[in-house]
């Protein structure tokens, strides 16, 4: 026997009136739906404490994992899409960016910053999921672009965090030409012996791993992480059969041979910090 | 002869010719008077449909049963051709043909996705879908021509990379990415011309080049109107206005500046005069090869990777100042 009465069953508060709960308090793991709190998230490099669920981060936590004592410089911040095709489906393409602007405070699905890891100097760009799927339309192509020059003035290792849809539609062919774009510039960093990473993340898919995100020196990836070509749903569509177990995760392309290896968050900034320390330039090539 | 739906004018006008002729056949009466006019009417019709078409129309264009595939301007172009297969590690694909061949007494390297003619020969060519093993093949074949220094001529005709569980398993994306970066810094040129459909990442997977050029009724995208019409309107009837809104005719694809030129069809496209439309290709092929090989390489090199560096289109807030906007 309760102490009060429940007159009326079920949730009273209507949709618009509901309250978000406040930041920074409980995160529900999507795979396991285990509660961790913030913080304890946070101290675990964003994996769930229950399952080892690799929870979706953005550009800035992975600038933060990465870096020494979080200390990086943030570049190219200035670089803003811009609606050439006066693109419209159900909204139109201006709307989108704004909105996604204002959700996620970002100016566009990439960022680029430079720092230290393990006190070697590094150039990363980090992908987005949250800025229109990470989708690439010029704005990324672009600071990825210049990301690589900055690399290649400096002599500095680059690292891309690929976290995205594919292409952005809604940039349509412009979108498609950053594949060739990427894949041309990289050429160059290629050509002038500086090394290049590829960190795969939940999800690369499209025209992102079918240009930069397959062309590192090293490909890498996190644990269970989709990736893929061709999204599960439209192969699914295609064959009219059920997939496999596991089929597009990063273990299945480690297994295909598509994989250097797969890292755990938790050891990311070491394993990042092993790789500049093999691919250093020995100080005798340095002088020759 | 197939018509499309926009030409059901058209249609009626060959039908009545059809009959006329039946009955000048017959030898009764003399025809030729009205033969003539309608033969007059049929062209002024035509000319009226294709002056005006929609991106819709030349999507449907592009995939015209009629229209001549990679094959067929290869036999018609060369004067001697030898069909090269597989990719070395895993097998032949049959979606992207490629070999080595003469155009006058030039010795190029071809490559083109290839549809099939009938239902059992588009089974056979996958629709023109590639797989891996149809990017790697292209890539041992450019390689071969840079080693010895023969021309690349990429024919570009698919609705997309094939989206099956073992082009996955074999690395489709990998496969993709790979051309573009090789194909970025290969020594020899490299002619693109898209004669069909240019749908994504499986058509610039052979379509980095020199020169990229579109049949006046073909496009390029990032994604077929279909698809697109399905992820961002949510369903599959929004085809013509995803055509409209992406913008992927040839006239817009060389506004933008994303290709160097497009390439005139006879009236009426393609598919009602091949042999013609074989010509306009050879003369086509001839003449950028030798524009391009008066280049040094180091330089055409340069300018590939200069010309793929500025495509993209977006606004520098950082430089923007007080009253002017800055635009690139």
């Amino acid at each position: 026997m309760s102490w009060f009465k429940r007159l009326r069953e079920g949730i009273q508060t209507t949709t618009k009136n509901k309250k978000e709960v406040p930041d920074g308090v409980w995160h529900k793991c999507k795979k396991c739906k285990h509660a961790n709190t913030i913080k304890e998230l946070k101290e675990n490099s964003f994996i769930c404490v229950k399952c080892e669920h690799h929870v979706r981060i953005g550009s800035a936590d992975y600038f933060d994992l990465l870096f020494d004592n979080e200390k990086y410089t943030e570049l190219f911040e200035g670089l803003v899409s811009k609606d050439h095709l006066e693109f419209t489906d159900l909204k139109p393409y201006t709307e989108r960016l704004k909105s996604a602007q204002d959700k996620t405070s970002l100016t566009d699905a990439v960022s680029v910053a430079t720092g230290k890891v393990n006190k070697r100097p590094l150039v990363v760009a980090a992908m987005d999921f949250s800025f229109i799927g990470g989708s690439m339309g010029s704005v990324v192509g672009e600071k990825i672009a210049k990301a690589i020059d900055y690399a290649l003035e400096t002599q500095t290792p680059f690292l891309m965090i690929s976290k995205s849809g594919g292409a952005r539609m809604m940039e349509s062919a412009f979108s498609l030409m950053q594949m060739a774009k990427t894949a041309s510039k990289l050429t160059l960093l290629a050509k002038s012996g500086v090394p290049y990473f590829s960190l795969l993340t939940d999800p690369t898919t499209g025209g992102v791993t079918a240009s930069f995100a397959m062309l590192g020196d090293i490909n890498f990836a996190e644990p269970n992480a989709l990736i893929a070509f061709a999204g599960p749903r439209v192969v699914k569509e295609t064959i009219k059969k059920d997939l496999p177990d596991g089929f597009q995760t990063s273990e299945f392309l480690m297994e295909h041979g598509f994989l250097d290896f797969i890292t755990d968050r938790r050891s990311l900034k070491n394993t990042v910090g092993d790789l500049l320390q093999y691919f250093e330039k020995s100080p005798s090539k340095e002088s020759a | 002869m197939v018509f499309l739906d926009f030409e059901r004018p058209l249609e009626k006008l060959y039908q009545q010719l059809e009959k006329i002729q039946e009955i000048e056949a017959q030898g009764d009466v003399d025809v030729s008077a009205t033969i003539k006019e309608l033969e007059k009417k049929i062209k002024n019709q035509r000319k009226e449909i294709y002056s005006n078409l929609s991106g819709w129309q030349k999507v449907q264009l592009s995939r015209h049963p009629e229209r001549p595939y990679t094959l067929h301007y290869i036999n018609s172009i060369c004067k001697k051709f030898t069909e090269l297969h597989g990719d070395r590690y895993f097998k032949d694909d049959k979606a992207i043909v490629g070999g080595i061949g003469k155009i006058d007494n030039e010795t190029v390297v071809i490559i083109g996705h290839q549809k099939g003619v009938n239902t059992k020969m588009r089974q056979y060519r996958n629709f023109g879908m590639a797989n891996p093993e149809g990017y790697r093949k292209a890539l041992r074949l450019m390689k071969m021509a840079e080693r010895f220094g023969f021309p690349v001529v990429c024919l570009i005709d698919t609705p997309g990379a094939y989206p099956g569980i073992e082009a996955e398993e074999r690395g489709q994306a990998e496969a993709i990415a790979r051309n573009l970066f090789e194909m970025a810094q290969l020594r020899t040129q490299i002619v693109c011309v898209v004669i069909g459909e240019g749908a994504s990442g499986g058509a610039i997977g052979i379509g980095l080049g020199d020169k990229v050029t579109m049949m006046e009724n073909t496009w390029y995208s990032v994604i077929s109107p279909e698809s697109c019409s399905s992820i961002l309107w949510r369903s599959w009837d929004y085809k013509e206005q995803a055509a409209e809104a992406l913008k992927l005719t040839a006239e817009h694809m060389l506004e933008f500046g994303l290709i160097d030129n497009i390439l005139k069809e006879p009236l009426g496209g393609a598919h009602s005069a091949p042999e013609e439309m074989c010509k306009i290709l050879k003369k086509h092929i001839k003449k950028e090869i030798a524009e391009l090989k008066a280049i040094p390489m180091d330089e055409l090199l340069e300018r590939r990777i200069n010309k793929y560096s500025n495509m993209g289109v977006y606004s520098n807030q950082s430089e923007i100042k007080e009253g002017e906007v800055a635009e690139k």
